[in-house]
């Protein structure tokens, strides 16, 4: 039971098996889309990507669905991208589904992360994306340690835990009926630290919010940061403070809050993020704490 | 607890890879207190995890942290007090990953344990001390040499309950062994530990003086991976042609067996039309060599028509050509079997229709006696014999595991229903 030396790194093996995933999407589907936000984990996915096909160009699209309130740093960023690559972005907005009345929010400013599920749906089938590509991981979150690498969506696209196909070796199964989805997840036994490692083996650009910065936050009594924006600014009796912060995670403003960092460097984030005693999830998103079951909840109305 | 061995993040030691492993076992054997133990003294649970479970064990009137709380995740499971299917948790010794693939025990075991064992490459497989081997055990290592997890690992857990007795641990290593040879199974390893003590996981503990072998954690690290497997012949399904323009034409797949230079001689099958390889690339780069794992796209000397679901093969020993196979399959499916009924069969890229013909020989798992049976039920273990409609190159199982193995796909459903192990071909 002695180990010869392997060959592969974890980061290879990782790499490996995630454009061996990139492949099988690109050959059983028809009309597949890539997820990119301009956030980290779609950034490593368009790497991959590159790894995948290149010299060839990506047998798909990128899709952004756009909640409105994103950070103007990571929108930019997002668009140069997918310049660089040459690749067709293309962007559906969460305000275009409200204007329509496509959706109904209770309140201008609530969180719109779970209602990116109706512009995603609507985006699908505008353009018939057989399936969907993402940046998701199984150590994020509880409900998604056991998501499927294909996982089935039905032509709600919702998705049923107890619907699921098993996965052996590495034979997927895209085989699908009209108006239903695959989603497919080639980063999905990827940690977060492994992310962070393959950003700096890689040398990936990233957007100026992952590093440190001065940031204005109101700091709440269990110690959330929450980040002082148009959109989310500070209430009477908010201890409103001048803060080295960096985000883990970009998403919706009103519910992605910064941690105290003075991590300027992606060699600094990964020694952060190799002693940090938060989960990702945990310490950075607002609204998966409401219920521990809020991730699955939003997984079966059609969410990532 | 112990953290001091278990360092996660940046690390100067060599990076060994990612092993891949599952747990067998119910909680009664102290398999989530196990892999509870394996994920905190990594720090792969945070504090917030940690603040979570321990909310929710108080809840429900524990005294101490339910560390099988981290191992059942969905709402529904939870509310019904059982898991159901396979969750993979991820740790790092900084030295190298793994991978759990946790499959409960219950009445779908075989179907759980199956899917998780399809990707693993060791098994631990839980006996309680106190309890000695169980139809349960005899079940695991059935299935785990079935599957042809290449490293079988036997851990005696709770050995804190029978005083560290070396005769309990020596008894069930002989009863273990017996069975094993009726199985063919070789190249068992013994563990006798205490997860809830923490005696031989990560640390050695002073309790069992007088087991001289590595800790879980050292045998973990040091098992040897499927990379490392020089010896088997090449194998390449192509999953994508690129072709960017005239001048370039690559195959792009993930090499299933074996290693591959340039200027190797391949066959691609079926057409078994020759050429040698030109070139190797992997993100831009140019590599003299691609091993078992690597994702890679391949350059032929020769202009060939290869499309998705050829086979690249080591022209010196090929696979064999396939009209019809003789396989074991694991039925899946809550639909049983149709005797005679037609299946998509997914072998590496490839695709094409399947019959499933005569009778099949079930395997009972308890007597490991074989018999006829007309319909596969979920759960079942039965070999039988598939008509294709188009042939495939395959080799069998016990000898290369990527091209051995296929699944079954309903037509009409898209389920996949059976996984397949290939025995033989005609």
């Amino acid at each position: 039971m002695t180990a010869a030396a392997p060959t592969l790194s974890h980061l290879d093996w990782l790499e490996a098996e995630a454009i061996h995933i990139l492949r099988e999407v690109a050959g059983q589907c028809a009309n597949p889309v890539l997820l990119f936000s301009g956030g980290k984990d779609s950034l490593v996915l368009l790497r991959l990507a590159e790894k995948a096909f290149r010299p060839g160009r990506f047998p798909f699209p990128l899709l952004h669905i756009d909640t409105g309130h994103n950070y103007e740093e990571v929108t930019a960023f997002r668009d140069r991208r997918a310049a660089e690559l040459g690749e067709r972005l293309i962007v559906r907005s969460l305000e275009d589904s409200i204007r329509q009345g496509r959706i109904a929010l209770k309140s201008p400013m609530e969180a719109r992360n779970r209602h990116q599920s109706v512009t995603l749906l609507d985006a699908i089938a505008e353009f018939g994306f057989d399936a969907c590509i993402g940046g998701a991981r199984r150590d994020e979150e509880k409900a998604r340690a056991k998501e499927r690498i294909f996982s089935f969506r039905d032509a709600f696209g919702q998705w049923d835990p107890k619907n699921q196909r098993p996965e052996l070796w590495d034979l997927y199964n895209a085989r699908i009926d009209a108006g239903e989805n695959i989603r497919a997840f080639p980063i999905s036994n990827w940690t977060e630290l492994d992310i962070w490692q393959y950003i700096e083996r890689e040398g990936l650009a990233l957007p100026s919010i992952y590093f440190a910065h001065e940031r204005e936050v109101a700091v709440r009594k269990d110690g959330a940061l929450v980040p002082v924006t148009p959109l989310t600014p500070a209430k009477p009796g908010d201890d409103v403070q001048r803060l080295s912060v960096r985000f883990r995670t970009v998403g919706d403003i009103t519910c992605t809050a910064p941690v105290r960092s003075t991590a300027r460097t992606v060699a600094e984030i990964l020694l952060e993020t190799a002693t940090t005693e938060l989960t990702e999830r945990g310490a950075t998103r607002l609204d998966d704490q409401t219920s521990e079951a809020s991730m699955e909840q939003r997984k079966k109305e059609g969410y990532f | 607890m112990a953290t001091a061995t278990l360092a996660s993040g940046p690390d100067t030691r060599a990076d060994l890879g990612v092993l891949r492993f599952l747990t067998c076992g119910s909680v009664d054997d102290g398999k989530s207190t196990l892999i509870g133990r394996l994920l905190y003294d990594s720090k792969a649970i945070l504090a917030d995890a940690l603040q979570a479970i321990e909310r929710t064990s108080r809840k429900r009137g524990h005294a101490e942290v339910d560390l099988s709380l981290l191992t059942d995740g969905l709402q529904a499971e939870r509310e019904q007090g059982i898991t159901i299917d396979v969750a993979y948790r991820y740790f790092s010794t900084g030295q190298r990953s793994f991978i759990i693939a946790d499959a409960p025990g219950h009445e779908q075991y075989t179907r759980n344990m199956v899917t998780a064992a399809s990707t693993a490459d060791l098994a631990l497989i839980l006996v309680d001390a106190r309890k000695g081997v169980l139809t349960q055990t005899r079940r695991h290592l059935t299935l785990a040499h079935l599957v042809g997890i290449r490293h079988l690992v036997v851990v005696v857990n709770k050995m804190d309950l029978v005083g560290y007795d070396q005769a309990v641990f020596e008894r069930i290593r002989a009863e273990v062994l017996a069975f094993a040879g009726e199985l063919g199974a070789e190249d068992l390893v013994f563990l006798p530990l205490s997860a809830l003590a923490g005696d031989l996981v990560v640390e050695r503990g002073g309790n069992l003086p007088w087991y001289g072998g590595p800790t879980l954690v050292e045998l973990l690290e040091s098992a040897a991976l499927e990379d490392g497997r020089e010896e088997l012949p090449f194998r390449l399904s192509v999953q994508w042609v690129i072709r960017p323009h005239q001048d370039f034409r690559g195959y792009a797949g993930r090499v299933a067996a074996g290693r591959v230079k340039v200027g190797d001689a391949l066959t691609v099958l079926p057409s078994d039309r020759r050429s040698r390889v030109k070139a190797i690339h992997l993100g831009g780069a140019r590599l003299d060599e691609a091993v078992a794992g690597q994702s890679v796209i391949l350059e032929l000397e020769d202009d060939l028509d290869i499309s998705r679901g050829d086979l690249l093969a080591d022209a010196g020993r090929p696979p064999l050509p396939a009209r019809s196979l003789d396989a074991d399959l694991c039925w899946l499916s809550e639909a049983p079997s149709r005797p005679g009924g037609r299946y998509l069969l997914r072998h590496g890229s490839r695709e094409t229709r399947a019959i499933l013909h005569g009778t099949a020989h079930r395997l009972d798992l308890d007597s490991l006696q074989r018999e006829p049976e007309t319909r596969l039920a979920m759960n079942d273990i039965a070999q039988l014999s598939l008509t294709l409609q188009q042939p495939l190159s395959v080799d069998p199982y016990r000898e290369i595991r990527a091209t051995g193995a296929f699944i079954l796909v309903d037509e009409t459903t898209h389920a996949t229903v059976a996984a397949g192990f290939i025995r033989g071909a005609e």
